[in-house]
């Protein structure tokens, strides 16, 4: 069985194998630098549906279909889904996955959801309750701005700390078996909220998330920052970068030569204008499931730890004035364990 | 001439509001409901009328040009028929401004639709 070590983390006994990625993702993300990872770049972000929140669903469902079909299994191999979106209740996730007829647990840990998934998707494999899993997250750019900021027809300008929300879908099937890499640690992250409250700042109400999680793992496993090839936060942007190096400085540990963000890689902000950088569910979920899975196939990096940020905020809590409560799960991926 | 005014004006406004948009937290929605405020205020003791035979369409048009209509309406209203006029007075001389801005909106609606930014 699993073991704990320290307050956060768990080191599986067994790492779960990713046995298949799959991605999808919107015009301008197939334009990005990591556009030849994904497997399905759409030139229409409605993709022939008549909403936002139908296009994001389908979305989901074609993904995860994609991914099932990838790992040569059926839907019926599959005991449950980890899944969840931005929209109210989930609906993307929900109502693309209604018709598949698989176990389903919805989540929401806002930008970090693709981290849980894949925690509590590798959790129930080493646990012994599941053989293989999909673990899948997504977000689309037009019904996050009608969600959490603007609806589009007000054309509003957008500040320059502000991210861009990523159209996309990422989705991986964990076995309890199969080849290389292999999900081999966890370190679940604690709400950490320093009172910042400008949703359009997200990257720096999330970074002190980011490097409470990456202390405490380093702290629980005794690894150091020379045990990776890579570390990688999600949807922090060029702002929230920098402030998570300060941050991992004051205690110690330089990061800065092996770590970079998904929201960073996945546009290029010169010529896309993308300001602070990617966000989204489906930021982190794409850029493991297309660049950092193919790039880890290739040997390019060996071990890495994903660290995926969530700001937990409601538009709701925004209105009454609210600070931004931030989280961070850290998964450690790797082709070789021991 | 008369252009070159209204640009001036229309364009000064838009410029204030464009500061505020990049410089404060203040939603767009605060500032469009700033600005009626401020016409109608300006126009209550009487800076906002010299502003209008100056630069014409340059200080109607934008927003605090509805707030200045509003006061203007309701001021007339009350030396017409009192008290009661301050409630009817704004609305009816902006009429054709709100009727306006929801039958475009409609009409817009209907024809197009929302797209991504690019």
């Amino acid at each position: 069985m699993a073991k704990y070590l320290g307050r956060q983390t768990i080191k599986f006994d067994l790492p779960p194998s990713i046995v298949s990625t799959a991605s999808t993702v919107g015009p301008k993300e197939g334009k990005g630098p990591l556009s030849s990872y994904f497997d399905v770049v759409l030139h229409d972000p409605l993709w022939g549906e008549d909403s936002w929140e139908k296009a994001e669903s389908k979305i989901v469902k074609k993904t995860i279909e994609r991914v099932i079909q990838k790992g040569n299994l059926t839907p019926e191999d599959i005991d449950y889904i980890f899944a969840g979106d931005l929209l109210n209740q989930l609906t993307a996730s929900t109502f693309g996955i209604r018709g598949l007829s698989i176990p389903f647990f919805g989540l929401f840990g806002a930008c970090s959801t693709m981290a849980e998934a894949i925690s509590l998707g590798a959790m129930a494999i080493d646990g012994g309750f599941a053989n293989y899993i999909v673990a899948e997250a997504s977000s689309h750019f037009c019904s996050s701005e009608k969600q959490f900021r603007f609806p589009l027809e007000l054309g509003t300008q957008r500040p320059l700390t502000a991210s861009w929300t990523v159209t996309g879908s990422g989705a991986v099937v964990l076995g309890k078996y199969g080849p290389s890499p292999y999900v081999s640690y966890v370190t679940s992250g604690k709400i950490v909220d320093l009172g910042v409250k400008d949703p359009m700042n997200m990257g720096a109400a999330m970074a002190p998330a980011a490097a409470d999680t990456i202390i405490a793992h380093f702290e629980d496993t005794g690894f150091t920052p020379n045990d990776y090839d890579l570390i990688i936060t999600g949807d922090l942007g060029s702002i929230g970068k920098e402030l998570t190096l300060q941050l991992l400085r004051k205690n110690n540990y330089d990061i800065e030569n092996i770590y970079t963000d998904c929201g960073i890689e996945i546009f290029d902000p010169v010529s896309q204008d993308t300001h602070a950088g990617g966000s989204g569910c489906g930021c982190c979920a794409v850029t493991l499931a297309g660049y950092l899975y193919k790039e880890m196939k290739n040997n390019k990096w060996n071990r890495i730890l994903f660290v995926p940020t969530g700001a937990l905020m409601s538009p709701g809590s925004t209105q009454q004035g609210e600070s931004i409560p931030g989280i961070a799960h850290a998964v450690v991926i790797e082709n070789n364990w021991s | 001439m008369e252009y070159i005014k209204a640009f001036i004006v229309g364009g000064a406004i838009c410029v204030i509001g464009q500061i505020l948009i990049d410089k404060t937290k203040l939603m767009s929605g605060r500032i469009l409901v700033l600005f009626v405020v401020l016409g109608a205020v300006l126009h209550g003791i009487g800076l906002y009328e010299p502003l209008v035979n100056f630069a014409g369409a340059g200080a109607t048009v934008p927003l605090p040009g509805f707030g200045y209509s509003l006061a203007k309406g309701a001021m007339e209203e009350v030396d017409k028929m009192g008290l009661k006029g301050a409630f009817t007075g704004g609305i009816k001389s902006t009429a054709a401004g709100i009727t306006a801005a929801i039958v475009f909106a409609y009409l817009a609606a209907l024809i197009f639709n929302p797209k991504a930014k690019d």
